[in-house]
């Protein structure tokens, strides 16, 4: 078991160190100057030339690449250019939110999606099964940006049921930080007024984000479970006697699930991606409304940044993916990559 | 033509053809379907945000413009968007494939570690990054869209290279002195092709989507193009009193994206007769 992680874990390194090598090239090569990108319209030569040797941008390419890996490898992205803060702190300071946000859409995503997806194989064909064939295709065509939009007109203009946007209302505040997340400090500080807060902020985005997983989860278990019900052990359990309930939870789900979980890896990806314009929509403080204020303010050394932020937490989460594989069922570690 | 009859046996597959072949027919004749077609460049400040009615059946515009026209007239580029990198994309990651597939060796093994190294990013992060990099506008969206969207054509042409190269008919091919192009585009490619063709379909869906995330963002389409995710973002700041601002562009893109989807569906399975079970 700690072998196969290990393994995993040593897999994942070849494309981050890639990864690395991508945005420097991105940042050095495609900007004509960079420095007079970072010198801004009004540069004059002298500046430009100063800020040349402040970055290291006179020195030669390779030892630049070197002191850009290095400077990674420490967490060092430099400062922002918008805020003058250093980026990697900026980063840390946001990823808690669009990690609650990520963490409460998945949560909506399994919890519907699974239930959905086996009742529309248990009634292949019903009802349900074509309402989670309309939602399985109609959730993933379904731009996020708009849903938000929509949501927002529908609940917070005209019935003004929920927050417009934020995290938590202004007038109560952030609890004390601890973790970074709303709902685990405002517990840990004892007020609950934060919390009720803090979920129904959270609901209309959630909701948003978590469509497109919904329906992919729905979808692979719906799959799986059909595919399961065909299989000989499952006849054999229903010749033996077992009702249907024990038998789909026993027998079919765990089988069944085995795929769904491959789907939240490649997922997350699709999460991360839609919380960028949905953070942006709710105001929500997370890494999505930091990259777009990055794009709006050209700070490429923030975007940079965040696009190897989100692609080392996207390789972790399938990491993470693959053990939780393993742990459900045995076998696919011993059938290796 | 069986996998076509296939295809038109299942009902939701020809009906996601069906919206797709009728946006293709409004987006070549868009000018002329049109009831405004001025309105893709022209305002008209003074009958601004007015709501559906019968001479505007969309309503209008924070400038006056008439939204049914310019959601035709979207159409017109969001496809043409679409068709641009999908095609593009193919152009970059189908011989990458095909070489990567082919032989085992470093040249393989490069090229896929490469294309991990663009796979290790979310789509539309890279392509953002990318976006900005090269200079904000439609163009740069589209290049960065197609630099992202290559590795999956790579994958998909990869796994059938790797799955055919071992066939009977390729030795058999190799035997009578056929030379590895020859074998790979000849043979091996027509054998791919249903799978990139479900992956083309597929794409297009997602890069409509992801291209009008972009213009949303302020990073694809700029004003006054009457680009679906601009016009859904130029919207936002007059809600709730114009609610058919964004709801019409918004239905738009879920209509297409809707079809290629469900298109992509049925070709898949179609093409694939191991899935063609599970369905009925």
């Amino acid at each position: 078991m700690a072998r196969y992680i290990l393994k995993r874990l040593l897999l994942a390194l070849p494309a981050l160190l890639g990864l690395v090598v991508l945005t420097f090239v991105l940042s050095r090569v495609v900007p004509a100057d960079p420095a007079a990108t970072l010198a801004g319209d009004a540069a004059t030569p002298a500046l430009i030339a100063e800020i040349r040797a402040q970055y290291g941008l006179d020195r030669p390419i390779l030892e630049q690449a070197v002191i850009h890996l290095r400077q990674v490898l420490t967490g060092d992205f430099g400062r922002s250019v918008f805020s003058g803060r250093p980026v990697a702190e900026e980063i840390l300071q946001r990823l808690p939110a669009t990690l609650e946000l990520t963490f409460a859409a998945l949560f909506i995503a399994t919890v519907l999606g699974i239930p959905l997806g086996l009742v529309a194989a248990l009634h292949h064909n019903g009802v349900v099964d074509n309402l989670v064939r309309v939602l399985s295709v109609g959730g993933l065509a379904i731009a996020s940006f708009w849903l938000a939009i929509m949501l927002q007109l529908v609940f917070s203009m005209e019935l003004d049921i929920l927050p417009l946007r934020g995290r938590v209302d202004v007038a109560l505040g952030m609890p004390p930080r601890v973790t970074g997340f709303v709902l685990v400090d405002s517990l840990v500080a004892g007020r609950f007024d934060i919390f009720l807060d803090g979920c129904r902020h959270l609901v209309l985005p959630a909701i948003t984000l978590s469509l497109p997983g919904l329906a992919t989860i729905a979808r692979f278990t719906r799959s799986g479970v059909l595919e399961t019900l065909q299989k000989d052990f499952v006849l054999y359990a229903r010749a033996a006697g077992y009702g249907r309930v024990r038998l789909a939870a026993i027998y079919v789900l765990r089988n069944a699930v085995t795929l769904v979980v491959t789907q939240v890896g490649l997922l997350f990806g699709a999460l991360i991606s839609g919380a960028v314009a949905v953070e942006a929509i709710f105001d929500w403080p997370g890494l999505g409304t930091y990259a777009v204020q990055a794009i709006l303010s050209a700070d490429y050394k923030a975007l940079l940044a965040v696009t190897l932020v989100v692609g080392v937490v996207y390789a972790v989460v399938n990491v993470l993916v693959d053990v939780a594989q393993v742990v459900i069922d045995p076998r696919v570690a011993e059938e290796g990559r | 033509m069986t996998a076509l009859r296939l295809l038109l046996r299942d009902r939701v597959a020809a009906f996601g053809g069906l919206i797709v072949l009728f946006a293709l027919v409004v987006a070549i004749f868009a000018p002329w379907i049109a009831p405004y077609p001025d309105d893709a460049f022209e305002s008209h400040i003074m009958q601004r945000l007015r709501p559906p009615s019968a001479e505007f059946p969309f309503g209008t515009d924070n400038l006056g413009r008439d939204i049914l026209s310019r959601v035709i007239l979207g159409t017109r580029n969001a496809l043409l968007v679409a068709v641009a990198v999908v095609v593009a994309a193919m152009a970059i990651g189908v011989p990458i494939g095909l070489a990567a597939g082919w032989r085992e060796g470093w040249l393989s093994e490069t090229l896929m570690r490469v294309t991990d190294v663009f796979l290790a990013v979310p789509q539309l992060i890279l392509a953002l990054a990318l976006g900005q990099l090269i200079a904000p506008g439609i163009g740069a969206a589209m290049v960065a869209l197609a630099l992202t969207y290559w590795p999956f054509f790579a994958r998909t042409v990869f796994a059938e290279t790797r799955r055919l190269r071992s066939a009977l008919f390729v030795d058999a091919l190799a035997g009578i002195g056929a030379s590895p192009t020859r074998i790979l585009l000849l043979h091996v490619l027509p054998n791919a092709a249903p799978a990139v063709l479900v992956r083309a379909t597929i794409g297009m869906g997602f890069t409509i989507l992801t291209a009008a995330i972009l213009g949303f963002l302020g990073v694809g389409a700029a004003p006054p193009s009457p680009d679906w995710g601009l016009a859904v973002s130029e919207a936002r700041q007059h809600l709730p009193e114009a609610w058919w601002f964004p709801t019409f562009p918004g239905l738009a893109i879920l209509l297409l994206v809707l079809g290629f989807n469900l298109l992509g569906d049925g070709l898949r399975d179609a093409a694939d007769p191991r899935l063609r079970r599970s369905r009925r």
